[in-house]
């Protein structure tokens, strides 16, 4: 007797819509990426109910973390106008490489006379350096005092726009290192600043 | 992987057709490494921005006339930030004290419902905001300064600055354990 066969239905599915959108997601979160920046030392913002959003652009954070202070300017072409006026004021010539890796670079703490030296190491063998962070004191004349006052120059030169400058403060950091920071910046009449939180809800 | 044609090939049909190929190409392995890639970018995103609390602090320019309102101490809460997450706060001058001083915690049972009560009863006796002063000691940290400002914007005070402790304050918070 013959069989009846069945006609055995194929197991594979139609993959088109599925890949569509896949890719469709994939163009999403690749052009809305933003690589994590990875801060030289690990500063635990305090939380804030505060939910005001940072701004993407004009904006420079002075990152603060066992009595070490960073900086980073967001924004290669400022970085770069910045470093080169740092440069004429410190009296240090970088070269064009020195300038390129500064422009990749998020955030630094090192002392500008150490700084191209610093640069001359590549980006990916920097964890390894110990930084020592950027000076300040309570003088009219300290390092960071510059650094913020050429990237606010630069900023109105390249943007014309006014510098956002943001504290990023561990929560266990002592409040004199950032009343020093505080007053640095009042010295340049820098008198509004964003303090880096994370969000917390309030409690009722 | 081309699929196959497995729905019979009917009766009939003498003729010898050369057999149709099928474009169906699987993309099975294509999902996959979409996917694969989906997981890294979203991983590799900061999912949460960090916010900001704007801080306006005093203009303090030497050369300036100096602009001195002449307020109501009765209105004026001072809130030193001593260690150990403790504050201790007064109303008036730290010497004769209208209120306080009274140490207290953080949180909303603590400073919160401090700064709600004085503020209301300053606002139902002169009319007008209380002015609060805020003074960070050297034991203090930093997100102590952070919580105490998230108060105050909590509790809606628009009128508050960030000053330096002086000694007779530091003597205070040494007298209550808290420096």
């Amino acid at each position: 007797m013959p069989r009846v066969k069945v006609p055995r239905k194929s197991t594979a599915i139609d993959m088109t819509a599925m890949c569509d959108v896949a890719f469709l997601l994939l163009t999403f979160f690749i052009l809305s990426a933003k690589p994590k920046t990875q801060d030289p030392i690990t500063a635990i913002v305090p939380a804030a109910a505060s939910e005001v959003a940072l701004p993407e652009n004009d904006f420079a954070a002075i990152i603060v973390g066992q009595g070490k202070v960073f900086y980073n300017i967001e924004g290669q072409d400022l970085r770069m106008e910045t470093l080169k006026a740092m440069g004429e004021k410190y009296g240090i010539t970088f070269t064009p490489e020195q300038i390129t890796s500064f422009a990749n670079t998020e955030s630094f703490g090192v002392p500008v006379k150490q700084l191209p030296q610093f640069l001359n190491i590549p980006v990916a063998e920097r964890g390894d350096v110990r930084q020592t962070g950027i000076p300040v004191d309570t003088t009219d004349n300290n390092e960071l005092f510059h650094w913020v006052r050429e990237t606010r120059k630069a900023d109105i030169a390249l943007h014309n726009a006014v510098l956002t400058v943001a504290i990023k403060g561990d929560s266990k950091e002592e409040y004199p290192k950032i009343a020093e920071i505080i007053k640095t910046l009042q010295k340049q009449e820098v008198n509004k600043f964003s303090l880096i939180t994370s969000l917390r809800k309030v409690q009722k | 992987m081309a699929e196959l044609d497995t729905s019979g090939g009917g009766k009939g049909g003498k003729k010898v057709r050369s057999k149709k190929q099928s474009t169906r190409v699987d993309l099975t392995a294509m999902v996959d490494l979409a996917f694969l890639l989906i997981t890294f970018f979203i991983l590799t995103t900061t999912l949460q921005k960090p916010k900001a609390m704007d801080l306006t602090m005093p203009d303090k320019q030497e050369d300036q006339k100096k602009v001195e309102l002449d307020v109501a101490e009765s209105r004026t809460m001072t809130i030193l930030i001593g260690k150990d997450n403790k504050v201790e706060w007064y109303i008036g001058q730290p010497a004769k004290p209208i209120a306080g001083p009274t140490v207290d915690s953080f949180g909303k049972n603590g400073l919160r419902k401090t700064l709600l009560e004085k503020s209301a009863e300053v606002k139902r006796t002169q009319g007008k905001d209380m002015i609060v002063i805020v003074k960070p000691s050297s034991k203090s940290t930093y997100e102590n300064v952070v919580s105490v400002m998230d108060e105050l914007n909590i509790v809606g005070n628009q009128i508050r600055a960030i000053q330096d402790i002086t000694q007779d304050e530091i003597g205070l918070l040494q007298r209550d354990g808290l420096y």
